[in-house]
């Protein structure tokens, strides 16, 4: 059981944020994370969040369903039992199109939602650590961890000079 | 901040906060069922009541209960199951075609609209599925090792690349559903009071707190699924035209299928759009969400794809003439003054004359004639897939087995059902899921609500925030 204590500094509009997190950057310290209610468009940027590489999963998961049912296809057709249907060649390539495309898609689509939950911790969970729950309905909130000898109020400060409308303590028990 | 012209319309009107966002949607997840929702809850019941009924007719005593005969072998049944797809397809085009040309009216649609896709798709699968007559055995579709001597599926055969089309495109728009349903989970959870909805809606909500890291990949996601999304729902489309069009009977080996069948898919899909939304905007008090302007814009897409598909039914006349096929040409002319006349010409009124309404703004813009119409493409779409598939059957190569179709009340049955269920799905959905995409609501609100937002205490803190905005875009 370790805990962890975070202050919460509260904002109420998407710019005033922004410009916060660029000017508590600039004063050196380091933000732990910020909660949301919507996809703000230029956080990442001021956060310093990298690109995701999702689309790269994306990409391979989609050549594994290419190469698959390709293979399905030729295997079962073309070697496993050979058959001649309407007159076509066992290894009827333009036929076996649609079942490539759709497969490319659902083995891409799936590998990258599956890949998504993972690496961020999404699962079914009965009881959600949310560190405000306005930040899921109109608020911003910018948490930044407490360490050892860290000044409370000079957070505090600098939070509220920055726009904040409230400034909280939070203990996290993990 | 991107710069809208002022000459665009507000997509959310009613000067709305974010925190009346989440109170309007909520509203009716949180409070008791009202009258109006248990009375339509009931109905769809009863149509759902019929659905298990005729089911049971048609598996018990078997597909005889179906009006087939020889040379109609399909009919109701493929007429429905191709509705019901193409109904299925505005959803899709909504969350992901517009989602890539940045339309940001469809973000208070999307939900409801690919709801309306995945129940489509579930009355859609039906008809088939009952039609094999032993369901049980639905299976021996998939290309799955067995003791028959490892006899694989036909992959040359459109009805198993239908398998693949319709299975894919159920399970990844479910996907992407639930993917945008989860930041709404979380705000019905955070705010929820009862302890089965909190512990119900933390299940839901996958863990999901805002996180910014979270919410960037989260926009990547949903970025690449709306792009894979969208050449599926145009090969899924395109697929079932593909059950018609690779056979060689006169009146469906035509390569305008494709084309034709995706244009009519998403006519007859926003028409079912526009009857739902109309319904729900009323009953849910959304009219700050879904407004004229997002009627007008349905209308727009309605107008442009009914004329696509109005020029493809007159291009089929043409070429019909132009092949110098006569069965072909008999095929046409039997469609337009044969026995099945009035079914060809419901068809051409419902689908050519009446959307061309929507050019008079008046007309676009009303609630009452919106809804009308859209009914009336509604009948329209459905007769058009009865006119492709029972007049091309009816009449074949040999006249002495040309014959009519006549459906039998378990035909009827199994059809009126479908909406039952479809509708039994939709109000379960509606009370219980948000009907509206708080979170991209929310994304849009500063940008197109008409109003400068000026809710946060002091002016003051305006003067902290020197319009950084150029710096963030």
């Amino acid at each position: 059981m370790t805990s962890k204590k975070y202050i919460l500094g509260v904002f109420e509009d998407e710019d005033v944020l922004l410009d916060a997190i660029e000017k508590t950057r600039a004063a050196g310290t380091k933000i732990y994370d910020v909660f949301s209610p919507y996809p703000i468009h230029g956080i990442d940027d001021v956060l310093g969040i990298q690109r995701s590489r999702l689309p790269i999963v994306a990409f391979f998961c989609g050549l594994c369903g290419t190469s698959f049912a390709l293979w399905m296809q030729i295997y079962m057709l073309g070697f496993d039992w050979p058959m001649i249907i309407g007159g076509k060649p066992h290894i009827a390539l333009p036929s076996f199109i649609p079942v490539t495309f759709e497969l490319t898609v659902l083995f891409a689509a799936f590998g990258m939602v599956i890949t998504f939950f993972i690496i961020s911790g999404l699962r079914p969970t009965l009881k959600v650590p949310v560190m405000d729950v306005r930040s899921t309905d109109d608020k911003y909130v910018m948490a930044i961890e407490l360490k050892e000898g860290t000044d409370i109020s000079k957070l505090n400060d600098l939070l509220r000079s920055n726009g904040a409308i409230e400034v909280n303590e939070k203990e996290v028990v993990k | 901040m991107q710069h809208v012209s002022p000459i665009r319309e507000p997509l959310v009107t009613g000067g709305k906060t974010y925190a009346d966002i989440t109170e309007d949607v909520c509203r009716q997840v949180e409070a008791k069922p009202n009258v109006r929702w248990m009375m339509a809850l009931g109905v769809s019941l009863v149509f759902l009541g019929v659905f298990l009924y005729s089911v049971y007719r048609t598996l018990w005593f078997g597909i005889g209960e179906w009006g087939l005969n020889k040379t109609v072998g399909w009919a109701w049944d493929i007429t429905n199951f191709v509705w019901w797809v193409g109904i299925g397809h505005a959803g899709t085009l909504i969350s992901a075609i517009l989602l890539l040309f940045r339309q940001k009216w469809r973000t208070s649609i999307n939900r409801a609209a690919e709801a309306m896709t995945i129940f489509a798709v579930i009355c859609a699968a039906m008809f088939p599925v009952l039609h094999m007559g032993r369901p049980w055995l639905a299976y021996w579709v998939l290309p799955l090792p067995n003791t028959f001597g490892s006899l694989w599926v036909n992959f040359n055969s459109p009805l198993l690349w239908d398998v693949f089309a319709i299975s894919t495109y159920f399970s990844v728009s479910l996907v992407f559903w639930y993917i945008g349903l989860i930041p709404d989970f979380a705000t019905i959870r955070d705010r929820a009071t009862g302890p089965i909805a909190r512990r119900a809606y933390a299940l839901l909500s996958m863990n999901w707190t805002g996180s910014a890291k979270h919410w960037s990949r989260y926009e990547t996601v949903s970025l690449i699924l709306a792009g894979l999304a969208t050449p599926l729902v145009l090969s899924v489309h395109t697929i079932v035209s593909m059950d018609f069009a690779t056979s060689v009977i006169p009146g469906w080996h035509t390569t305008i299928f494709p084309p034709y069948f995706v244009a009519g898919a998403i006519f007859s899909g926003f028409a079912m759009v526009l009857t739902l939304m109309i319904i729900t905007r009323k009953v849910f008090k959304l009219e700050d969400y879904i407004t004229l302007e997002h009627v007008e814009s349905m209308n727009k897409v309605i107008t442009l794809t009914g004329s696509i598909v109005g020029v493809a039914y007159i291009t089929e006349f043409f070429i019909a003439w132009y092949s110098g096929v006569e069965y072909e040409q008999y095929a046409f002319i039997n469609r337009a003054t044969g026995p099945y006349w009035w079914a060809y010409w419901s068809m051409m009124t419902c689908n050519v004359i009446t959307p061309q309404l929507f050019w008079f703004r008046s007309i676009r813009r009303s609630l009452t004639a919106t809804f009308i119409i859209s009914i009336f493409v509604n009948i329209g779409m459905w007769f058009e897939r009865f006119v492709i598939i029972v007049t091309s059957l009816h009449r074949d190569f040999l006249p002495s087995s040309w014959v009519m179709f006549s459906p039998t009340s378990i035909d009827v049955g199994v059809y009126v059902g479908t909406i039952g269920l479809f509708f039994t799905l939709f109000l379960l959905f509606a009370k219980f899921f948000p009907v509206v995409n708080m979170a991209e609501v929310k994304s849009i609100l500063k940008s197109s609500s008409g109003v400068s937002h000026t809710h946060n205490p002091g002016a003051s803190l305006h003067g902290t925030a020197p319009n950084n905005s150029h710096k963030h875009d």
